[in-house]
């Protein structure tokens, strides 16, 4: 008995992917956006992103110490965990705001669970609602102060955010949103540098098409038609001033194709991607908020399970109730 | 154990602790959820709770043997609205600001259920000095539970206790607390503490299934200390 045999179930076939390579991949693509909220909100940007990843990669060694379970910080996903909460930050919230977030995101909603991979639903977007409903006058504080938009001649204090104008009914200019020089949270404003970003994932096969897309294109046609129908001034221009506004950009490619809180099934990630457009067009289009992305896909993060058990393919040689009925 | 079964001071502890109603049995979330955003509030609801749980408790005992057994469920709310309505009554009176923020809450304990699982579980089964202890013992358990909700909540929600201002201004109130998540997420931790609680304490003492009679597992309220183990090894012995 001195040899031991690996004796396991199938899958046999391995590869040399890890979840510290595709969470690196992942923080990689973000930093387009990183570098973007900087250069447009200074340097008090930088500190924000950097205390946000410092909290959450701290909490997650600490509570992963307290409660001896091995120290999953080198998987690289309370980086990004970290990097998304800052993104998702106004250029100028106090410090201690992403630390909250952070702890919580990593603490109650992903280590609580069970950690990576078993949380229901996204940590960043779990943190970033906590912070939103905590700390409303904090977190819809979009002023700049310092970078480009904090040097632009812009009144930083009453100029409104694209989506406020956008909810008038009003267009905004497209090139200020396809840059990002506009006022929002430090990573949400550029859809240019996410776009790289994305470009980069899809190359990579980190994410695919079918969750982005039905959830962009489902977004795109009720907008349009509700634009059409409400009589505004260009409708095909303004429906492309939404898709560029606000968190629609980050939310889609980032953080809606989050493995473990989306479904894995490709017709339940095509129902997840639908739902969510419904969910943010109801959100920004008929209710009184500005913004609905985040609470679109934590919603529909909830949903994942129930999703995927109606789409649950079948294995091989097994048959569907009704048809064995018939035989 | 068995001989302590029914004396007034084992109720009483079986009711703060043992089984707890909000933290073990999980019973009256409604008002526990809702009610708890103060301290004020959370106590209030408390001891109301608790006032019309002992005398329900009481009058049913004493009435068990006159009131069919088919119609004990109507008797039985007809008896806690009674007691409801006076302590409605009283606490407009008495306590117009507590009665004002409690609402629709004081009204609706009349279906709050550990006050009719308590009189189904309890006290249609037992004497009246029993019940009234059982009462007792599950009011201040409940008062406990909801203070304990209540003053984490108001203290990390609003920076208050009772109403007063103690926490330094340098600290900014988390919202989220006094808001309906905040009451989910703190009842949650307690729920958890006392699972740890006792199941440490279960695991520390060697349970024998025979002396505590639980070697029916399924009806076991206690599963959760062993989780049925002792209770099969011993009949394996049998066998």
């Amino acid at each position: 008995m001195d040899t031991v045999y690996n004796v396991s179930p199938s899958p046999h076939v391995r590869d040399n992917v890890t979840t510290q390579k595709i969470m690196g991949a992942v923080a990689l693509a973000l930093l387009p956006a990183s570098a973007a909220g900087v250069i447009l909100y200074g340097v008090h940007a930088l500190l924000v992103l950097i205390v946000s990843i410092a909290s959450a990669v701290l909490s997650e060694y600490v509570f992963e110490k307290i409660t001896n379970r091995p120290v999953t910080i080198y998987d690289l996903s309370a980086v990004v965990t970290g990097l998304l909460i800052g993104l998702n930050m106004p250029p100028e919230v106090p410090v201690f705001i992403p630390v909250l977030g952070s702890i919580f995101g990593i603490i109650v909603v992903k280590q609580l669970f069970g950690g990576i991979g078993q949380n229901f639903m996204n940590p960043a977007l779990g943190a970033r609602c906590f912070l939103i409903i905590s700390f409303s006058s904090q977190m819809t504080d979009f002023a700049a102060k310092g970078g480009i938009m904090g040097a632009s001649a812009v009144d930083a204090v009453s100029s409104a955010t694209p989506l406020a104008t956008l909810k008038t009914g009003a267009a905004f200019p497209l090139g200020d949103l396809f840059l990002g020089t506009t006022l929002g949270t430090i990573g949400e404003t550029s859809a240019f540098a996410l776009l790289i970003g994305a470009v980069f994932l899809l190359w990579i096969k980190v994410i695919d098409l079918r969750i982005p897309l039905s959830y962009i294109g489902t977004f795109f046609v009720l907008v349009l038609v509700t634009a059409l129908i409400r009589g505004y001034e260009a409708p095909l221009y303004y429906t492309v001033c939404e898709i560029f506004a606000g968190g629609l950009m980050l939310g889609a490619w980032f953080m809606a194709t989050d493995y473990a809180s989306s479904p894995m099934t490709a017709n339940g990630q095509l129902i997840y991607g639908v739902c969510l457009g419904v969910l943010t067009f109801l959100f920004r289009m008929v209710s009184k908020s500005n913004e609905g992305v985040s609470y679109a896909i934590i919603f529909m993060n909830c949903l994942t399970p129930m999703i995927e058990q109606f789409t649950r393919p079948l294995a091989f040689g097994i048959k569907r109730e009704k048809e064995a009925k018939h035989e | 154990m068995k001989d302590n079964k029914d004396k007034p001071l084992e109720r009483i502890w079986n009711g703060i602790y043992v089984e707890n109603p909000v933290f073990c049995l999980i019973l009256g979330m409604c008002p526990t959820l809702a009610t708890t955003t103060s301290a004020t509030n959370a106590i209030g609801m408390g001891l109301s709770t608790t006032a019309i749980l002992v005398a329900s408790n009481l009058m049913i005992s004493l009435l068990k043997g006159i009131i069919p057994n088919r119609m004990r469920i109507p008797s039985y709310i007809v008896i806690i609205a009674s007691f409801v309505t006076i302590v409605e009554f009283l606490m407009e009176g008495f306590f117009p600001s507590v009665y004002a923020s409690l609402g629709i809450y004081i009204p609706l304990i009349v279906v709050n259920c550990i006050i009719m699982g308590r009189a189904e579980a309890y006290a249609g089964k037992k004497g009246p000095v029993e019940s009234v202890f059982d009462g007792l013992g599950m009011g201040i358990g409940f008062t406990l539970a909801l203070l304990l909700i209540g003053s984490v909540r108001e203290i990390v929600g609003a920076g208050t206790w009772f109403g007063a201002k103690i926490t330094p201004a340098i600290y900014e109130p988390v919202n989220l607390f006094i808001l309906a998540p905040g009451a989910f997420l703190v009842m949650a931790f307690f729920v958890a503490i006392m699972n740890k609680l006792k199941i440490g304490a279960a695991r520390r003492t060697d349970w024998d299934p025979t002396e505590n009679g639980c070697a029916d597992c399924s009806s076991c309220a206690k599963l959760g200390f062993c989780g049925g183990k002792p209770a099969a090894a011993e009949e394996e012995v049998k066998a």
